[in-house]
């Protein structure tokens, strides 16, 4: 497969400035309203820790948790379906559908289906698929992926949006109020809620004392799906699993805070039991998440709840939009999930990061985000991923920085060249560092030349 | 070989090594007092809190706070509305409700959310399809935070569960908040004791 060129693909969202200035302050002001949601919360590290230590105990009894929940679900009248991978789970789902003549499906926002490319499967066979979420379906018309996991059209502004509806639901082209956008979907969305002859959701969390699973969502849309049609299946990673309800209580409480900088969900549902006179399913799958439970720097990476943290805090990610990461999980965490599924395809993911370590301090249960990127970075490098231009300059650096009089030499060539360069030949195309940045003043004086002078009295040059 | 047996064979084989499971604790702070906490946060998820008079009638009350709306779908004794929920045979047949009322068995006051399951909806898709929804709640049954929530029967016992917080909302354009994005455009809880 082809690989993703980071770089090249965030250069054209780059280029659309007011895009680009909106989303980054957009993203950011998630983040900080997080901050603040979170500061209320005097027990908030210990419910990170205890999260964090809940899914390390889940992961490492995943077995016999999983036996638990479908023997629960079964017992409650649920029809519980295992895949392998993305085929077998769409193939289950259209079995399913395909047996009841269902011709249109509801479906709230799954990234799992997402990563099954559930979608164009079903649609291939006949059967109309309406995401209802309001920016998943905005996404859907303009036939583009979600572009974030939790806000899937940040990436675009009311301009675009009221294009895409005018384009595809007749609505006025003049009119881009978001409030007018989200009503006139609003109104579209409705009457598919009642002829479908099914409905879809993901899970975010999935009970084993229960056997319940749980959607924790804003619209209000899953719910629909989920209740108004006589058939409801949900899609479920098989990472999703908690033990108690007990502990479900500790993930719901860090899980929209950390999000979006709210207390909770408006809606945080729980299925249990199919209601009277309709049929519930639940399809459990794998995808390449048993193979990375055995992978010794990667596992806890299945402790992800979703919540897209560490995007919103991510630099590299508020620059560059979330499409530009050509994969179905964009950000620090699409950077470390992405390779599992294919480590050609995503070698550059790993390097669109500056390793600052704010992933790690948002992820309300703890994953070592960007020490798990700078694994996958030795990976590639070993796996010679490397492209040509990065591993020269890494070993001109290696060599440089292996010999401390050549680096100092380095640097004072360099400090002077920035001061007194012209800036056609700073910004040119030579300096990677000069691109869409401006490069920051340099200091008077190396650390070095001032710590000689200030705390060596000696003179002595340390070795 | 299913499946089924493949990936549990799998995971099975790929677990590392066994991490304890910690006990999760009450976070108990019962130092606040519930029904101003409930109401602040209720308020911030977009919902409204209203305070009938104890010796009010209901029903007027509700037919004056609701003048302009015509089908008031009831799942509760105390008000009457212009339908009940008990005669609806499908979940579509309450796509023209305006205003459904139902009582919550508990609420959260750390997220203003209030409980309702098929026990309390009777028709679940009533508390989506219907444009506005009218919950009552005993004071009585608001409870601290998330935890104590979870630690109640209901959860394990109902076949659908939801803690609502406040009306539909969505923020994906732009982060423009809008109340009453596919469900319900407005939420009030209404303080009326059992």
């Amino acid at each position: 497969m082809k690989r993703i060129d980071h770089a090249e693909a965030s250069s054209h969202f780059i280029a659309e400035t007011e895009h680009e200035a909106f989303h980054d302050r957009r993203l950011w002001d998630l983040r900080q309203k997080r901050d603040r949601e979170s500061q209320t919360i005097p027990e908030w590290q210990a419910l990170r820790d205890l999260a964090s230590a809940i899914k390390e105990h889940t992961l490492t009894h995943l077995a016999g948790y999983l036996e638990q929940f479908e023997a629960k679900a079964k017992a409650n009248g649920v029809q519980v379906h295992w895949a392998l991978d993305a085929e077998e789970h769409n193939r289950i789902v259209h079995d399913i559908l395909a047996a009841r003549a269902v011709r249109t499906l509801v479906k709230s926002k799954s990234m799992l289906t997402e990563e099954c490319e559930l979608r164009p499967y079903l649609e291939r066979r006949g059967i109309e698929v309406v995401e209802t979420d309001l920016g998943e379906r905005i996404q859907q018309l303009d036939d583009e992926p979600p572009s974030h996991i939790v806000v899937p059209a940040v990436h675009k502004l009311r301009g675009d949006v009221a294009d895409v509806f005018t384009r595809t639901l007749g609505t006025d082209a003049l009119n881009d109020d978001p409030h007018y956008l989200s009503e006139q979907q609003r109104v579209k969305t409705r009457p598919y809620f009642l002829k479908a002859e099914a409905g879809m959701t993901g899970g975010n969390f999935a009970v084993a004392e229960t056997g319940g699973v749980v959607v924790c969502t804003n619209e209000g849309n899953a719910d629909l799906s989920a209740n108004v049609p006589p058939l409801f299946i949900a899609s479920v990673g098989i990472e999703k699993l908690v033990p108690r309800l007990a502990d479900l209580a500790v993930f719901v409480r860090l899980l929209s805070r950390s999000a979006l900088g709210s207390p909770i969900t408006q809606y945080t549902s729980h299925f249990r039991s199919p209601r009277d006179g309709g049929e519930m399913h639940i399809v459990l799958v794998d995808n390449g998440r048993a193979e990375r439970l055995g992978m010794e720097k990667f596992w806890t990476s299945l402790k992800c709840i979703r919540c897209g943290a560490c995007m919103n805090t991510c630099p590299v990610y508020r620059r560059s939009g979330g499409l530009s990461y050509g994969a179905v999980y964009s950000g620090p965490i699409g950077i470390i999930l992405n390779p599992t599924h294919d480590l050609r395809k995503y070698s550059s993911l790993p390097f669109a990061s500056t390793l600052n370590g704010s992933c790690t301090n948002v992820c309300p249960v703890k994953i070592n985000i960007h020490e798990q990127i700078y694994h996958w970075r030795r990976i590639i490098a070993e796996h010679n991923q490397l492209p040509f231009v990065k591993k020269a300059a890494m070993k001109m650096a290696g060599r440089l920085l292996a010999s401390p009089k050549m680096y100092r030499r380095s640097i004072n060539v360099t400090d002077a060249a920035i001061e007194h360069l012209p800036r056609f030949l700073l910004y040119s195309r030579f300096n990677a560092w000069g691109r869409q940045r401006e490069v920051p003043a340099t200091p008077d004086q190396t650390f070095h030349a001032w710590y000689l002078k200030n705390r060596r009295m000696d003179g002595k040059t340390p070795s | 070989m299913s499946s089924r047996d493949m990936i549990l064979e799998a995971v099975q084989r790929n677990q590392p090594p066994a991490a304890p499971l910690p006990e999760v604790p009450l976070f108990d702070d019962a130092a606040e007092p519930p029904l101003p906490r409930f109401k602040a946060s209720l308020e911030r998820m977009g919902g409204k809190l209203a305070e009938p008079s104890a010796d009010a009638d209901l029903a007027a009350w509700v037919a004056e706070r609701y003048s302009g709306l015509r089908v008031l779908c009831s799942a509760v004794p105390e008000i009457a509305g212009t339908r009940r929920i008990e005669a609806a045979q499908a979940p579509k047949e309450l796509e023209d409700v305006e205003l459904a009322i139902t009582r919550a068995a508990f609420a959260v006051a750390e997220t203003g959310s209030i409980y309702l399951s098929e026990r309390e909806l009777i028709v679940n898709a009533l508390g989506y399809l219907t444009q506005h929804l009218l919950v009552l709640l005993d004071p009585a049954d608001i409870v601290g935070n998330l935890h104590h929530a979870f630690a109640r029967p209901e959860f394990a016992e109902a076949r659908y569960s939801v803690l609502m917080s406040g009306p539909s909302a969505t923020a994906d354009i732009e982060g423009v908040l809008i109340h009453g994005a596919q469900g319900v455009r407005s939420l009030t809880v209404a303080l009326v004791a059992k």
